[in-house]
């Protein structure tokens, strides 16, 4: 996973609550067996019409946020399924920061393992950066090492994330790897198991 | 005296590996359940990586969100069937226990699990699936994980995961008759939002909890997911423990006895303190019907369509309009008057045998709706089998129902169990939001008594309404 510690990059607005993970990427495509490609799946049925025409009236398709890094949305972002594919679309389709008034828990862990950094601001504080970049093109800066977002105007905000996924995010770790050096503590354990359950 | 402790304490007490100083705890994982789509990328970054499965004896691989539930072997779609095979090989390279399409065990992971005893109270159970809360019922921590987790567990066996907050939701009093547990779960959801168990595992307690067998246990605490709850559990009891006997990987003889004297002991004790606590009165609930695009928005049958006009902020009222406008439906407009085109009796949510023979009682000498089209998939395999030696299969059948075979079907229509775009379905499953049967479908949740009322009325109907015809 890539290391990320600072982004500064154009917002793209979302105003809207409880955006589940089937909305992110639809069923349909999940049957790949590989972690790539799913961008071109995001908001699949919002973005596109029955025929696969873009529809015109989802911001998305706005050719002003073409170039978005850093998705900005209503409470509950990614509520639903743990499927991971939503980071992996979220991602590959260019977005590396991902702001909403809160998150489903599964879907938060799940960014933080991608290398995708969810930043819980206030409902205030989401809505500001919403209506800044639906009306205008909206550049912010995040910072993970000083948990602070600040806008390219007098926006300044400061956020929270256990210490344990900022450091994850902020070296890019392999989880497994750092585990894996606890491996006599695990042995440890299944032993005792072993004895007090037999299992 | 030691201090009074939840379930949730205590599980997680006994399965601390390594503790830390601003860390999340390292916990061991007891049992790890895989199904075919979110797996593959997990054991192949196992392969990148070079490293094994740690223990492929506490893990346990099916097939059921791909599969067909008609014409078993005719899988059209060859990326589904890659996704299959594909899980099939790795289970076969790394050893796991496979209940494939053929398997007698074969089935939706969250009702084989139960059903074959792998599920016991007091474990630690992950699957890279959401309901895995399910589980739950029997007093284990059960939570959905994604890939990458998925991937961590099948080589550390263990998960960093931080203590969590602990919600009591206490139900007084008891449900009334042809009211059931997907009735009760969609009121709490309906009362308190789809939000409220954000960050807290919940615990279900009360009178009418107790009185709830297991299959409507699982119904409960498979929906804490809907809630926000990663996990949600139920103290076990007898009932709990009646349950496990017997089963196939349940312990033996005085195992068992003695198994069974922990698993009470697991039970939250008195003067344990949560988090957080919410109440609802069981009496005062009615059969439910969802109207809206997320499980929240839920009414009782003898309710009226919310307007936006309702709507305390302008955010919400937005949600509202919206979810008008995807379901077709006016504001103010009766629920009941709402006719539908679709039946789907299956799921996670509610296709074990119980769930199958309430619907059946309410189907028998009946005939569903010419408008309708209705399909029962049962649960897993198993419950198929017992459901036909019941002779269930022939009521529905009789009344005009499809009888399938056993997966995830039209829960998340990714095979071939699709609802067109515009047509409207009674759902037993769990999810009602935008294009989760189908893209431009439109889910409406209800219990499987609902669901079967509303297939032989074309319109949802409260059932504790219909007159039902006295046993020959
Ligand atoms: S039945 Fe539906 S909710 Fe349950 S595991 Fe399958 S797809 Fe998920």
């Amino acid at each position: 996973m890539e290391p990320i510690r600072k982004h500064t990059g154009l917002v793209y607005p979302l105003n809207r609550s409880n955006i589940d993970t089937d909305q992110i990427i639809p069923k349909q495509f999940l049957k790949r067996i590989s972690r790539q490609g799913f961008g071109q799946f995001l908001f699949f049925n919002w973005r596109f019409d029955s025929e696969g025409t873009p529809k015109k009236e989802f911001s998305l398709n706005d050719p002003k946020y073409k170039d978005a890094s850093i998705l900005v949305a209503g409470e509950n972002f990614g509520c639903g399924s743990s499927r991971e594919h939503a980071p992996w679309a979220l991602q590959d389709f260019g977005f590396k920061v991902i702001i909403a008034s809160s998150f489903a828990d599964i879907f938060y862990n799940n960014c933080t393992k991608n290398g995708i950094v969810p930043i819980q601001l206030t409902e205030e504080e989401t809505q500001v950066l919403i209506d800044r970049s639906e009306s205008d093109s909206y550049t912010i800066s995040i910072d993970l090492e000083q948990k602070t977002v600040n806008g390219s105007d007098d926006f300044h905000a400061s956020f929270e994330i256990p210490e344990y996924q900022r450091e994850m995010l902020l070296n890019g770790w392999d989880e497994i790897a750092v585990t894996l050096t606890h491996k006599s503590k695990i042995d440890q354990f299944e032993a005792e198991l072993q004895q007090s359950r037999g299992e | 005296m030691n201090k009074p402790k939840t379930i949730v304490e205590k599980i997680w007490d006994q399965h601390v590996v390594h503790q830390e100083q601003d860390k999340p705890d390292l916990l061991y994982i007891d049992l790890h359940l895989v199904h075919e789509v979110t797996s593959p990328q997990a054991f192949e970054g196992l392969r990148l990586k070079s490293r094994g499965v740690r223990r492929p004896d506490r893990t346990f691989a099916t097939m059921d969100h791909n599969v067909p539930t008609i014409h078993r072997h005719i899988i059209k779609d060859q990326v589904s069937k890659t996704q299959m095979d594909t899980l099939k090989q790795n289970c076969d390279e790394f050893n796991i226990p496979l209940a494939d399409i053929d398997h007698p065990d074969q089935g939706i992971v969250h009702v084989i699990g139960p059903e074959l005893g792998l599920t016991q109270p007091g474990k630690t159970i992950v699957c890279g699936d959401s309901h895995t809360s399910t589980h739950g019922a029997f007093g284990a921590l059960a939570f959905g994980i994604g890939t990458s987790e998925v991937e961590h567990v099948l080589a550390t066996q263990t998960l960093w995961q931080a203590r969590p907050k602990t919600l009591n939701v206490k139900v007084n009093g008891q449900l009334g008759k042809g009211v059931t547990a997907k009735d009760l779960i969609l009121a709490i959801i309906a009362k308190y939002g789809v939000r409220f168990g954000t960050g807290y595992v919940l615990e279900y307690t009360g009178e009418a909890i107790q009185s709830l067998s297991m299959e409507a246990r699982m119904t409960i605490c498979n929906m804490s997911i809907e809630a926000g709850a990663r996990a949600g559990l139920i103290s076990p009891d007898e009932t709990t423990i009646e349950f496990i006997k017997g089963k196939r990987h349940a312990p033996k003889g005085s195992d068992f006895e003695k198994a069974a004297k922990d698993w009470k002991a697991l039970a939250t004790d008195q003067g344990a303190t949560y988090d957080a606590t919410v109440e609802i009165n069981a009496d005062e609930v009615e059969p439910q019907v969802t109207w809206g695009t997320n499980p929240g928005m839920c009414i009782p049958v003898s309710a009226s369509i919310p307007s936006p006009d309702q709507a305390n902020s302008a955010n919400a009222k937005d949600e509202i309009s919206r979810a008008l406008e995807y379901m077709g439906l006016e504001a103010g407009q009766p629920i009941s008057s709402v006719k539908i085109d679709h039946v789907f009796i299956g799921s996670c949510t509610n296709s074990r045998l119980s769930d199958l023979q309430r619907a059946a009682e309410i189907v028998r000498g009946k005939k569903v709706n010419p408008s309708v089209t209705a399909i029962v998939v049962p649960g897993s395999h198993s419950v198929k089998v017992s459901a036909e030696k019941e002779g269930l299969d022939v009521i529905f059948k009789q009344a005009g129902f499809e009888w399938r075979d056993a997966g995830c079907s039209m829960c998340l229509a990714m095979n071939d169990d699709v609802v067109p775009p515009g047509e409207r379905c009674a759902s037993t499953s769990n999810r009602n939001f935008e294009g989760r049967q189908g893209t431009g479908a439109r889910t409406h949740l209800v219990s499987p008594e609902m669901a079967a009322a509303a297939a032989i009325e074309g319109h949802f109907v409260d059932v504790r309404k219909l007159t039902q015809p006295t046993p020959s």
